[in-house]
């Protein structure tokens, strides 16, 4: 083995056992909140950069997909009054799965725009399904909101289950990036990226590979967004169906670095905590909103292409140097 | 019927104030390729303004706009130079990234200044109605119409009309062309900004009256006013429009026949409809878009 592909490894499994005794390690349920949500957010941000990323068709509409699969979850679970405990944890495939199967219609009309044409429809299908779940009262409870089972845990290990829940949805979006950033098909979606037409003419089945990269990332968000569910407890259409959430998944795969596997990871690790922390100290004056944007500013005018492929740059010329 | 009848109208006049709106933003797109997600925030914003002068100095909202639109124009010239034009790759993409935050922005300081609580400016129009075609139309929505179609036509002359117009339309077909035949595209820019963001000032005046409003508002009123321009075609003026015009009207239409609560989704069917047989929309041309 390499010298790089050896601290590429030990970090590798470094990064796994930190990841794996966090909550035995900090057991405070303030800061396993944390984890949680960071987790959460890595998962999303691997999810829409497989999509946003490797074929840059920015989506803006992604929390549309994580509420869909939080209702996906949650009504099941109310129509078969499926108790707490690790039940529900078992019936998370199954949103992914109805995620996907929504996602597929709405890709193949979405994907017929391009660039500015197809965030627009991507941020309109939100708004339509946050006023479909507000209107289908009979339903999804509509703004009454949609109660999930009370899982029954005790206060001090309750966020722990869901803690790793959200690890093994973070490391299968992660797996998941990985495997198509090497494989032959995500070779097409970059190829997408740099030149369509291009890549249409050489053979790429364009059409469908986007719709493919665009299911896989809806339904890992959808996944993610039924385990948020269930963690809350009590969702309404506006809450979960929130832009934000959108917009966050996207400022941090471009914080790290769009289109590589550990840019939004690395970006979900720096900016989560910190809008966690904003959140909750200036949440109530919604002052909080300004820094989040202010960030979001400074990293697109100042790293607009990221850290990690800055960073890698970087590297290159000291490499090259020496 | 009638009923159907008055919403049509309603729909009409309330679209031409859409239109206004919508043709700001068509137009920043027509000139820049970029998409101002922050054009429903800055609308609010002009509600706020018009709030802030009618309460506090009694101002009429539509007088004040003679203060309100200037300064909403500086403030886009100001947003387009400090933020837009920084950006060198991927402005397409990055644009509505940074026009986002510019929204989220916008909207964290309304909420911190104003609260989240709903807003009204309650001016004597609004309860005035006049009799129109045999129904009795509520005064703001004729004056707004009004207003609109002055500012519309406005914009419309200095486009055919004036150099600056000339320069503008230039700029929209071909940027580099623009350039090589002595357009400052960068001024250009900035203006096209300015003006596209002093419509949404006047658009907020008449919004902040029909409507109440809060700082969040501007999410509604987005994904209504990008849907307006996808429909009609993005960078087209005629087809904003146009567009505006027939999605208020089968709103309020559809608001009548079917229920209040699901009339917006009627805006959403026609522009899937419209995407499966017309990607470009109404009055758009179908381009190599690169992202």
């Amino acid at each position: 083995m390499s010298p790089t592909g050896l601290v590429r490894s030990a970090s590798l499994i470094l990064l796994a056992v930190v990841a794996l005794a966090f909550p035995l390690l900090v057991s405070d349920p303030a800061s396993t909140n944390i984890g949680v949500f960071t987790l959460m957010y890595v998962g999303l941000a691997t999810s829409w950069n497989i999509m946003g990323g490797y074929t840059g068709y920015i989506s803006l509409g992604h929390a549309g997909f994580f509420g869909f699969g939080c209702y996906a979850l949650g009504l099941p679970l109310a129509h078969l009054h499926v108790g707490g405990g690790y039940a529900p944890f078992f019936l998370v495939p199954l949103a992914g799965l109805l995620t996907a199967l929504f996602a597929i219609p709405v890709g193949w009309i979405a994907l017929r725009t391009r660039a500015a044409t197809f965030v627009i429809v991507t941020i309109a299908v939100m708004f339509m399904l946050q006023l479909a779940a507000s209107n289908l009262i009979g339903l999804t409870g509509g703004t009454g909101g949609l109660r999930f089972p009370n899982p029954g845990w005790s206060g001090d290990v309750f966020n722990d289950p869901f803690y790793y829940a959200m690890l093994g949805l973070a490391v299968a979006a992660i797996a998941a990036s990985w495997w198509i950033r090497r494989s032959k098909f995500g070779l097409g979606l970059l190829a997408i990226r740099d030149d369509e037409d291009k890549a249409t003419a050489v053979g790429v089945p364009t059409r469908a590979f986007k719709l493919t990269a665009f299911v896989i990332s809806a339904a890992l968000v959808g996944m993610m967004g039924g385990v948020y569910g269930y963690y809350v407890t009590y969702v309404y259409p506006e809450f979960v169906i929130d832009p934000t959430i959108g917009i966050s998944m996207v400022l941090m795969a471009f914080l790290g670095g769009l289109g590589t596997v550990t840019g939004p990871v690395l970006g979900a690790l720096l900016l989560e905590p910190a809008q966690l922390w904003l959140a909750y100290h200036f949440g109530a004056i919604r002052l909080y909103l300004v820094f989040f944007a202010a960030t979001f500013l400074l990293v697109i005018l100042v790293l607009p292409r990221g850290i990690v492929p800055s960073l890698a740059v970087l590297l290159r010329r000291r490499l090259a140097l020496t | 019927m009638s009923l159907v009848l008055q919403a049509a109208i309603l729909g009409v006049l309330t679209g031409g104030v859409y239109a206004l709106m919508a043709s700001g933003l068509t137009l920043i797109f027509g000139v820049m390729r970029i998409i101002n997600v922050g054009q429903g925030a800055l609308v609010i914003l002009g509600a706020y303004l018009s709030f802030v002068l009618f309460h506090n100095w009694h101002i009429d909202p539509f007088v004040g706009l003679l203060l309100t639109m200037p300064v909403m124009f500086l403030i886009g010239a100001v947003l387009e130079v400090a933020f837009i034009r920084p950006l060198k790759t991927d402005r397409e993409a990055l644009s509505v990234l940074v026009t986002y935050a510019l929204a989220l922005g916008i909207e964290g300081v309304l909420g911190y200044i104003f609260t989240a609580n709903y807003r009204e400016l309650s001016v004597w129009y609004d309860t005035q109605s006049f009799p129109l075609f045999g129904f009795r139309i509520t005064l703001v929505y004729i004056f707004g119409f009004v207003l609109c179609l002055a500012i519309l036509a406005t914009l419309f002359l200095v486009l055919y009309r004036t150099a600056f117009g000339a320069a503008i339309r230039a700029t929209m077909l071909n940027r580099t062309a623009a350039q090589l035949v002595g357009v400052d595209v960068e001024r250009v820019s900035a203006m096209a900004f300015g003006i596209g963001v002093a419509t949404a000032a006047a658009g907020g005046a008449v919004f902040g009256i029909t409507n109440a409003f809060n700082p969040g508002s501007h999410y509604d009123l987005i994904s209504r006013l990008l849907t307006i321009i996808v429909l009609g075609g993005l960078g087209s003026l005629r087809g904003a429009i146009i567009a505006a015009l027939i999605m208020l009207v089968t709103t309020d239409v559809a608001s009548v026949i079917i229920s209040p609560e699901w009339s917006s989704f009627v805006f959403f069917v026609i522009l899937v409809g419209v995407l499966i047989v017309r990607p470009q929309g109404l009055y758009g041309v179908r381009v190599r878009e690169r992202i």
